[in-house]
């Protein structure tokens, strides 16, 4: 029971914390305090990446919780939350913040690919609708299942596929890959980049919106029907 | 009695969250609801002149807040409808001087002897807006049909949605129907394309909601304004009624369109 509250695991060079989202924050964060406590030595120097999920949590209890590390050799390095509070409270300790969503997929941790010349590549996935003011990063590939809303902003180092309208700006292939694409049923981005690449939607309203895909050919981004 | 918490909110400013407060407040008291009405735009107060009341100001929201004053004698009693009550703002303070938390506190006090209580939240994102936020058991937010204030609307229902006091039912709010017919106006279809939420309210454009708002007697009253008539049938529509949407023009097909398609949807 005690130990569902709080999940600590092994992520690449670093700790992922996930706590609760429903427990009452002073006491999980000393519920933490203990777990750490009891295997201090094990802890000791790791870079923490901090989940807490759709808690909204203050300026001042982020910076608790990251006193709180500090103290037992414990560094906080990243926060996920759905919470734009949260968010805003990591902005405002300089930590990186990122919606939940989005982080190294790591459930495949430890198994083996399933069939190796499908290994694929990793990638986020949002099965919501990003509204305006949103900003999703990837250094792989993002699907969302849901709109994009003007004023939301996707980057992505891979490809971008939206399975709804896309109206925001989209960043495809953003560290320089000319071969990214970007697919959606509705193609009406405010901008959109691949690579070094930019675009804009004509003005004129379409009649039928139609799954359509952008990519670069001869040296500038073409839209075709997504067949 | 326990009290509903509605907050009234937009984003943007300008697009008629004081206006809207004022007239849902007066509406519902006129329904026989016992209403109390929190203006929580500290520094910027404005909902006591729409409901002519700024004269009879002594205490304020921070006042109560800070202990100064008993949060029954800050209430300022209507002069025409004995339910209805204004908390006003403080008008030298800012939005700082008054926590979420506060705010949570002060509506869990109305809750027990209020059937409604109805929050006018401050333009933007910040602590005025999470102030008001904070005690919604329901949030209204406010849009006109132009693409800025859309834009913002948006931005509001996505930080409703985090905070888990979302997504909310939209007031549309300054509608012309002769416009939308030429297509020099957003629609309310294509508004809720962008925002997918349920309307609650449509409101046409009426040049007497300015003077009403000067005089300090909501437009609601008027019962020849459309625009009264619409803020009445939200108010029904709060109390759980089902009240199709009025036609804004009589050979709007289009608004007739609408009307059936949300009247079915139950918003």
């Amino acid at each position: 029971m005690r130990d569902q509250l709080i999940n600590i695991k092994g992520v690449g060079d670093g700790l992922r914390i996930t706590l609760d989202e429903a427990e009452e924050w002073n006491s999980i964060t000393a519920l933490l305090a203990t777990r750490i406590d009891q295997q201090s030595a094990f802890f000791n120097g790791a870079r923490v990446t901090l989940d807490v999920g759709a808690r909204p949590v203050r300026k001042d209890e982020m910076m608790s919780v990251k006193a709180l590390l500090d103290r037992r050799g414990l560094v906080l390095t990243v926060v996920l939350s759905d919470s734009q509070t949260t968010l805003d409270s990591a902005d405002a300790l300089d930590l990186r913040a990122n919606v939940s969503a989005v982080q190294t997929p790591d459930l495949v941790d430890g198994l083996a690919p399933f069939n190796p010349e499908e290994e694929g590549t990793s990638g986020v996935m949002i099965r919501r609708t990003l509204r305006s003011g949103r900003t999703v990063r990837s250094a792989g590939h993002v699907v969302i299942f849901g709109d994009v809303n003007p004023g939301a902003e996707i980057q992505a180092a891979g490809d971008v596929i939206v399975w709804g309208r896309l109206r925001g700006v989209v960043h495809a292939g953003a560290d320089g890959d000319t071969s990214a694409v970007v697919c959606a049923l509705d193609m009406t981005p405010t901008q959109l980049r691949i690579a070094g690449y930019l675009t804009t939607s004509p003005q004129d309203k379409r009649q039928r919106p139609k799954p359509e895909v952008a990519l670069i050919r001869d040296g500038q981004i073409v839209v075709e029907v997504w067949e | 009695m326990t009290g509903k918490v509605v907050t009234i909110t937009s984003g943007k400013g300008g697009v008629g969250k004081t206006t809207t407060t004022a007239n849902l407040g007066v509406a519902l008291a006129r329904l026989g609801q016992k209403v109390a009405l929190i203006d929580a735009d500290i520094g910027l107060r404005n909902l006591d002149i729409v409901l002519g009341l700024e004269n009879r100001i002594v205490y304020d929201l921070v006042d109560v807040v800070e202990g100064r004053a008993k949060l029954r004698a800050a209430l300022i009693k209507h002069k025409s409808f004995p339910e209805l009550y204004l908390l006003p703002a403080a008008q030298t303070r800012d939005k700082t001087a008054v926590s979420p938390q506060d705010m949570i506190q002060l509506c869990n006090q109305l809750r027990p002897e209020f059937d409604f209580i109805l929050i006018d939240c401050p333009a933007g994102i910040e602590r005025g807006f999470r102030n008001a936020v904070a005690p919604a058991d329901e949030v209204l937010i406010i849009t006109n049909p132009e693409v800025s204030a859309v834009r913002d609307a948006d931005r509001i229902i996505g930080l409703l949605e985090a905070e888990h006091k979302g997504p909310g039912r939209l007031i549309l709010n300054r509608v012309k129907g002769d416009m939308i017919r030429k297509g020099e106006m957003l629609s309310p279809d294509d508004v809720t394309d962008i925002l997918g939420i349920k309307i609650v309210g449509i409101v046409p454009e009426d040049e007497n909601v300015v003077p009403s708002s000067n005089s300090g007697i909501p437009i609601t009253l008027n019962n020849s304004s459309r625009a009264g008539k619409a803020f009445h049938n939200i108010a029904r529509r709060l109390m759980g009624e089902r009240v199709p949407f009025m036609s804004l023009e009589d050979s709007g097909s289009f608004f007739k369109r609408l009307s059936r398609m949300f009247s079915g949807g139950g918003g």
